[in-house]
């Protein structure tokens, strides 16, 4: 349960368990900490990373001579399938822009959620096309500030010029069982995924 | 035995709290910034094979904490939280301790590239979530 501080999943048995991920991405202040909270059994964890950046072609970088080293940080919760089965939930930050370099951080995630404030949605453009680009299978949620939501789906799907694929659901990260509802959103596209390329040849 | 953390003194950090913080834990691991082999990911559950003994020369004490933290299984990202340490430094003291055959580490399910993804794990997710 939340507030718990226990560094081993509560699982009945020592035997390891599986463990999958899901991404939860989006733009600085959108919720992503706050929806890994809701649905988290622990309360969110946060790990940083040194990166050393160096030879990128940002504007922000340059005349700047050395390399320049930053940090990157990862909040992170936790939801006990079963007792063979965890699932972790990574919220990338927000905040600085080489989250991308975090190796291992989009590899092998079942897919992801983007986070969208309806008020500055430019601020998850990012992370929108970070997701296309590699293909990773996301949805994008909605976080209503104090959970009003002015736009339909369809003209938020509109403006971010989605494709019909792509769902688009409309939360309010701060409750748990509308976080739920957006990861379940996820797990049906990608059943979805799934049972299409089943059922087509090649 | 109480281990106190890494706490830098003033002697040993230049460039103030920040360049501290950086560079500080890689001392942790003797200068090593690579890890020595791959089998460690964010999500990769580690548990020690025994329990740890009681008092044992580890190269840093933080080994004898990671052995401690991964007694029953835990995931790499979660050890590093713990121990409030980059998770690159933490992976390179878990590749000591898998070559010492004192942990043993266990993949995450791969679903790299959705067609090795199954619909009994999607499903099985997809029930759990429907129970929180």
């Amino acid at each position: 349960m939340a507030g718990s501080d226990t560094a081993a999943p509560p699982a009945a048995s020592a035997a390891a368990p599986d463990t999958v991920k899901i991404l939860i991405a989006g733009g600085f202040g959108v919720g992503k900490t706050t929806m890994v909270g809701a649905v988290s059994e622990i309360t969110p964890l946060r790990t940083e990373e040194p990166l050393t950046v160096a030879g990128l072609d940002v504007d922000d970088l340059k005349g700047i001579e050395e390399k320049r080293a930053t940090t990157v940080a990862l909040d992170f919760g936790r939801i006990t399938i079963g007792d063979d089965l965890v699932l972790y939930l990574f919220g990338t930050p927000g905040q600085q822009r080489f989250w991308f370099m975090w190796n291992d951080l989009a590899i092998g995630a079942l897919g992801a959620v983007v986070l969208i404030d309806v008020r500055r949605p430019e601020s998850s453009f990012a992370a929108v096309d970070f997701f296309e680009r590699r293909g990773i299978p996301f949805v994008v949620a909605v976080n209503g500030f104090h959970g009003v939501h002015p736009y339909p789906t369809e003209e938020i799907r509109e403006s971010l010029a989605l494709p019909e694929s792509v769902p688009v659901v409309l939360c309010d990260a701060r409750e748990r069982a509308s976080c739920r509802d957006v990861l379940i959103a996820l797990i049906d596209r990608l059943i979805d995924e799934f049972t299409l390329r089943s059922a087509s040849p090649g | 035995m109480s281990v106190p953390p890494y706490a830098p003194t003033a002697g040993e950090v230049s460039g103030g709290d920040e360049a501290g913080r950086l560079v500080r834990p890689f001392a942790l691991t003797g200068g090593r910034t690579r890890p020595s082999r791959a089998d460690f990911t964010l999500i990769t559950t580690v548990t020690a094979v025994d329990p740890p003994p009681e008092r044992t020369a580890w190269p840093q004490p933080e080994h004898g904490r990671i052995l401690r933290l991964c007694a029953r299984p835990v995931a790499v990202a979660e050890l590093a939280a713990h121990l409030d340490l980059p998770v690159s430094v933490v992976v390179i003291m878990l590749c000591d301790l898998l070559e010492a055959g004192l942990i043993t580490a266990r993949p995450p399910r791969s679903v790299t590239g959705a067609h090795d993804l199954d619909l009994d794990l999607l499903q099985k997710v997809r029930d759990g979530l429907g129970r929180i």
